[in-house]
């Protein structure tokens, strides 16, 4: 390798490491920012304003759901703390108990007022005979059921 | 490396290449297609809607090979100044970009029937937004110079320093909590895709790339014999003149 080609090379190396840092550093920094929701515990420990925005994510508690008209109620956990959501509107195909789901909307008094609700689903794919027979053979470790435990609200 | 740097060489050898790359591509995109839309089993979760999985996931990893493509050959021009990488680099562009566009739309049909979202601005759907634009941001800064070798330069900075983007695509699903799920296949330990929904997944996957292949050596040829019919046309006027 010439000199040149050595130094140019040089010169790139630097520049990428110098980039890489840059990068990992703002990314850092806004760390609190390019999270997408927040768990019931990082709400529990936060600071939030009636007034603001914000979403949560978590699991729909098993056996939370209470549907009423066009209202349901249920509960987002985290398998740690959970929070009490309230919406009004249509929810997602996906969305069922057990499943992994997040809530746009305030937060105020202990209660969640969403006014959208997105389904998420895990990174799993398999036929629906495949999920039956890992169940019943007791293999299952799919998205882990969310029941109740004994120090939540 | 292999002397394909000498454009001559790399024109025999795309033109050796070519159709082996397209005939493959044929077959396994075709086979994929045939496995994906009738041959493989609805999700349990999600039912036949999974199916978009097998173009959405494929095209995402070939906008992100494409660029990386485009950076390595980018940071082979800077540094070594052959003109075969620079064909590769601007070859690959519109491709990778092309790919990108894919994979967000058909993720945006993906998600609107399963999330109930069309767009969200996670960390995942966001970086891949960015790559997309720096593939725009690429194709614009190479072709704003009179002088073909100063936007080549310019652009191939772009290339390599855009490059940083694809590590946090990847990861961005680690990193931060996102609406988009993570990795199923590229990550440590068995794929979490059943092997009879995992087969049309890799068939695509494959194929998508000697897809890519194909166009890419069909572009850097094409791009080489138009430097040599500029360079004719310019010895001709100069000796005239």
């Amino acid at each position: 390798m010439t000199p040149r080609k050595k130094r140019r090379l040089m010169l790139l190396l630097a520049g990428l490491a110098f980039l890489g840092g840059a990068a990992a550093l703002v990314l850092t920094a806004f760390q609190d920012n390019i999270v997408f929701f927040y768990s019931p515990t990082d709400l529990a420990t936060k600071e939030v304003r009636a007034d603001q925005r914000l979403r949560i994510g978590g699991l729909v508690l098993e056996g939370s759901v209470i549907k009423d008209g066009k209202t349901v109620r249920f509960k987002v956990t985290d398998l740690t703390k959970s929070v009490d959501v309230v919406f009004t509107g249509i929810l997602p195909d996906l969305f069922r108990e057990g499943q992994g789901v997040v809530a746009e909307g305030r937060f105020a008094n202990g209660l969640f007022t969403a006014s959208d609700v997105l389904a998420k689903h895990d990174e799993k794919y398999m036929p629906p005979e495949v999920a039956d027979a890992l169940k019943k053979s007791g293999q299952w470790q799919g998205q882990e059921t969310a029941k109740p435990q004994g120090q939540m609200k | 490396m292999f002397g394909l740097q000498n454009p001559t060489k790399f024109l025999k050898f795309a033109k050796l290449t070519g159709p082996w790359f397209a005939l493959a591509s044929a077959l396994l995109i075709g086979s994929g297609l045939w496995f994906g839309l009738f041959s493989s089993p609805a999700d349990y979760q999600q039912g036949e809607t999974v199916r978009i999985m097998y173009v959405h996931v494929p095209s995402a990893w070939m906008g992100m090979f494409a660029y990386s493509v485009m950076a390595v050959a980018s940071a082979i021009a800077l540094v070594w100044k052959h003109p075969v990488a620079d064909h590769i680099a601007k070859g690959s562009a519109p491709l990778g970009a092309g790919f990108t566009l894919i994979c967000l739309v058909t993720g945006a049909m993906w998600g609107k029937p399963m999330w109930g979202t069309w767009w969200v601005w996670d960390a995942r759907l966001t970086s891949m937004l960015i790559l997309f634009f720096l593939y725009l941001g690429y194709m614009a800064l190479a072709g704003a110079f009179d002088n073909a070798e100063r936007g080549a330069k310019a652009a191939a900075i772009l290339a390599v320093v855009g490059w940083v983007n694809v590590p946090i695509i990847k990861f961005s699903v680690d990193w931060w909590n996102t609406l988009h799920q993570p990795a199923s296949v590229t990550k440590a330990g068995m794929p979490s895709v059943d092997p009879s929904m995992l087969l049309p997944l890799l068939l695509m996957g494959v194929g998508f790339t000697t897809f890519y292949a194909t166009l890419l050596l069909w572009r850097v040829r094409s791009e080489i014999l138009q430097t040599r019919i500029r360079n004719i046309r310019l010895a001709q006027i100069h000796g005239e003149g």
